[in-house]
């Protein structure tokens, strides 16, 4: 009886092959690779987006140009509100329709995300809504989140 | 001599790069990469803001009864149309307002010729802008979702020929060159007007 079990267990190979495993994890590793965006902006002001419900996705994320509205994190100037563009705080908002101008030229599509933060004021937020108007960047996105289970 | 020779050839074959540990490289790098890795796709309303206008260029004129004004302030109160109304109440107004075909003389002639204005304080907070804006939105929302789902306009003209579980799915069929009837037929014209300068007034 025992010699049968031992005849058995030399006749199959223990364990399964590993061999394929590198490249089953290469090819997740290169899909996660291709498919993650590093934040290349580190943004100077807060911005905790308000939250609404008609909410439309913006797929084509080459197209968007992000414009941060809201208070400076840091500094001596921590608090007031401020527009960020790229990695630039703004110091003055008629800057924006010559930066935005540039974008639209490489980018005809564009679309600009604003992302205002909660409490801004209205404002700052329709001072930086004419200088788009004056670059021609007509295609605007109001960032929100969805709303929450109220 | 030979027989050296040989020993080092097979000695020589022997040796290979170990690849038992390429599986925890590849999968150190794959875990570093799920961390960082954000599939976030960006949300948010869209809008088209009118074009820059000329100098001498006066905006068109619109007509009184077409036009829908809601007045928001810093603390949140909403004027509709005059009158002091909530942030909830602007939803059903504007489809009030849209769909209104005439009927009422204080409200819009047609959809097409409807205008909806929103118009803030400076010191509005934005999210109370937003809000309203939203709430506006939504009254299209659900105004695009019927005739979706009925395939007609309220007014009875037909817009569509079939008809989809909801306008969501409507646009998703949509090729990219391909109008949108619905729009088309009850168009979203939503004004932002300069806020009030507040103490300057």
């Amino acid at each position: 009886m025992s010699t049968h079990f031992q005849k058995r267990s030399s006749d199959t190979e223990p364990g399964f092959t590993t061999a394929s495993l590198p490249d089953i994890v290469f090819m997740l590793l290169i899909f996660f690779m291709v498919s993650t965006v590093l934040r290349e902006t580190d943004l100077k002001v807060q911005t905790s987006l308000p939250s609404a419900e008609a909410l439309t996705k913006i797929d084509q994320k080459r197209l968007i140009s992000a414009v941060y509205i809201g208070p400076i994190k840091q500094g001596e100037k921590q608090g007031q509100t401020a527009v960020q563009i790229d990695d630039a705080l703004i110091e003055n908002t008629s800057a924006i329709r010559n930066i935005m101008y540039g974008k639209l030229q490489e980018q005809p599509k564009l679309i600009v995300s604003l992302k205002v933060d909660r409490e801004s004021q209205m404002k700052i937020v329709n001072e930086v809504q004419q200088e788009l108007r004056e670059a021609g960047t007509l295609r605007i996105n109001y960032s929100s989140t969805r709303e929450g289970p109220r | 001599m030979a027989g050296l020779l040989d020993k080092r050839r097979e000695g020589r074959d022997d040796v290979e790069i170990p690849t038992a540990s390429m599986a925890d490289i590849a999968f150190l790098l794959l875990i570093f990469f799920l961390v960082t890795t954000t599939i976030n796709v960006d949300t948010g309303i869209g809008m088209t803001l009118p074009p820059k206008l000329d100098q001498e260029q006066q905006p068109p004129p619109v007509k009184e009864r077409n036009l829908f004004k809601i007045l928001v302030n810093s603390q949140g109160d909403v004027l509709i149309e005059g009158e002091l109304a909530s942030l909830d109440a602007i939803r059903d107004r504007v489809k009030e307002q849209v769909l209104n075909y005439g009927s009422n003389p204080d409200l819009s002639e047609n959809p097409s010729k409807s205008v909806i204005s929103i118009k803030t304080d400076a010191e509005t907070p934005y999210r109370i802008y937003v809000k309203a804006l939203d709430e506006v939105m939504m009254g299209f929302r659900e105004i695009y979702d019927s005739v979706a789902r009925s395939g007609n306009a309220p007014s009875g003209d037909q817009v569509l020929q079939q008809t989809y579980s909801s306008y969501q799915e409507y646009r998703t069929g949509l090729e990219p060159e391909e109008e949108d009837q619905i729009r088309e037929a009850i168009p979203r014209n939503i004004s932002i007007a300069e806020p009030d300068l507040g103490d300057q007034q």
